[in-house]
């Protein structure tokens, strides 16, 4: 056989897997979409959404899951917030005032690599852990801790990733009119790297207010709708977890239900998000 | 030449590593004259410029040693703020490096960080610095939209009158023109010459035209080393260095 050919066929069985692949990936979204549609929509009622649940922690088949809504958005926009908090210093620090290549900002990275692989139910055992020794019970800022710093690693990396885009001579060119190192990481490098770093908090917001397994010792479940931070706080992904596993059908249908919620939400965090960030890129130097 | 000056290089020194870049380079630069540095590429010009305004400070590796004396006062003292230092000199860098903000926020920057002034005093500032850039009445209109939307010349125009909007002394440029068309490199130079009047004017190129038609003063790097200064006429009429020569005949570049 000529290698003409042989090179042919490689072409040939390359192509297949690439399109298999994305076909996969592509497929998949769709049926998951389709899958939490479709099996929540017995279920979908305007009352899942404005109502607390009747029957004691979600196994009810009346009433809603507005206190698991509002404790998501709270507990996950708390822990955002906090991850926002840590993240930027830090990736102000190894990009901006550590040199970028140095042994510092380098072990920094590697520390929030193994933290961003460490497992969400350790944090929640490690959130249980810090709780307990600060006196506090299972509750709203217990579970926005635990959240916030399981997020920390995801938000940091993805800000790194995009702040060590910054060029240097635009930093340069900051510092030669005389700025401070903190002027020029505010209100340039930040500015320039601006919406990707509004992608790095949505993309962290998105893992936070999805992840389970965090909460599920530090966040408590309530039927109640949040009012302090000291008090425990109901969770969307708990929510959906206790329903599933409830052997009557119409609850587990309500569980399909707060899944179809919890993507929406997410979905319509990630679309603003965009809008935003196309709205911000005017002004960024190519 | 007897001129006054205020920056006096002594004995600098500064390399990359174990990589020699500048070898114990003296050199006094004279007030409101344009000194232009010149030398083939890899000679140390662009390291000499940034060692200036201490941006080697930010250089993985980079080490200085000797003084640079502005006003008297060392660069290097690590007393020294730096901030003030790098206030009194503009910097104009190879590619124009607009800030990624508005037109109006470009030159308002400096003004507003080092306080010069309140909201009004600082719209004066901008409308000044335009106006003498020769960008007024190209922009004004547009105050308002991003910098990075103006053209390549129009660019290098306005990081110069962002430069000038903090009031500095001296103006460093880093081959200013070498992104430039024709046309906006010419309008460069011509309002380099013009702010020869009010400041002193530090130039890096390898382009031996633009040296002639711009420089009062000549300094000659090679090789890290200062082979040869002085004023403008006689480095380029006649050159005593050998190497000098070689360079203005082309042999080296």
């Amino acid at each position: 056989m000529r290698t003409g050919g042989r090179r042919a066929i490689e072409e040939g069985i390359f192509k297949v897997l690439m399109i298999g692949s994305t076909a996969l990936v592509v497929s998949s979204l769709i049926l998951i979409l389709g899958t939490v549609v479709v099996k929540s929509l017995p279920a979908l009622r305007l009352s899942m959404l404005f109502q607390t649940p009747k029957g004691g922690y979600y196994l009810g088949k009346e009433g809603g899951i507005l206190n698991a809504i509002l404790g998501s958005l709270y507990l996950a926009g708390g822990a955002t917030l906090f991850a926002v908090v840590v993240s930027l210093p830090v990736v102000l620090n190894i990009n901006l005032y550590a040199r970028r290549t140095s042994a510092f900002a380098t072990l920094t990275r590697f520390a929030l690599d193994v933290l961003w692989g460490v497992p969400s139910i350790v944090y929640g055992a490690f959130g249980f852990v810090v709780m307990m020794s600060l006196g506090l019970r299972a509750s709203l800022l217990a579970g926005v801790i635990t959240v916030g710093l399981l997020e920390v690693p995801i938000m940091a990396r993805a800000m790194d990733e995009v702040m060590r885009l910054v060029p240097l001579p635009l930093l340069d060119a900051s510092s030669a009119l005389g700025a401070t190192r903190l002027e020029t990481a505010l209100k340039v490098a930040v500015r320039q790297a601006l919406p990707g770093l509004i992608t790095a908090v949505l993309i962290a917001f998105g893992r936070g207010i999805g992840d389970a397994a965090s909460v599920l010792f530090t966040a408590g479940f309530t039927d109640s709708v949040p009012t302090s931070l000291f008090r425990p706080a109901a969770t969307l992904p708990l929510a959906i977890f206790f329903q599933l596993g409830s052997p009557v059908p119409e609850v587990q249908q309500r569980a399909y239900a707060s899944a179809a919620i919890l993507t929406l939400i997410v979905l319509a965090a990630s679309l603003a998000g965009r809008a935003l960030a196309r709205k911000l890129r005017r002004n960024i130097i190519k | 030449m007897s001129v006054p000056t205020h920056i006096q290089i002594r004995n600098l020194s500064v390399s990359y590593g174990d990589q020699a870049v500048l070898k114990d380079v003296s050199l006094d630069i004279p007030d409101r004259r344009i000194t232009v540095i010149i030398g083939p590429s890899g000679c140390g010009k662009t390291t000499l410029l940034k060692a200036m305004n201490r941006l080697l400070d930010s250089v993985d590796g980079a080490r200085v040693s000797g003084t640079i004396l502005v006003d008297g006062e060392d660069l290097y003292d690590p007393k020294a703020e730096v901030t003030h230092l790098r206030k009194k000199m503009g910097l104009l860098s190879q590619k124009p490096q607009v800030l990624p903000m508005s037109i109006y926020d470009n030159i308002a920057y400096g003004p507003r960080i080092h306080r010069l002034g309140d909201k009004r005093e600082i719209a004066a500032i901008v409308e000044r610095e335009l106006r003498s850039a020769g960008l007024w009445e190209e922009v004004k209109d547009r105050l308002h939209e991003p910098a990075a939307r103006l053209s390549v010349g129009q660019q290098q125009r306005l990081c110069l009158a962002r430069g000038l909007a903090v009031e500095p002394e001296i103006i460093l440029g880093d081959e200013p023109t070498s992104a430039l068309d024709p046309v906006s490199s010419r309008a460069v130079e011509r309002r380099l010459v013009d702010l020869k009047a009010d400041y002193t004017v530090i130039v890096v190129t390898h382009i031996l035209r633009q040296a002639r038609r711009i420089a009062d003063y000549v300094a000659f790097l090679y090789l890290g080393e200062l082979v040869e200064h002085g004023p403008a006429e006689r480095v380029f009429t006649e050159p005593q260095d050998p190497r000098t020569r070689a360079y203005m005949t082309g042999e080296i570049s």
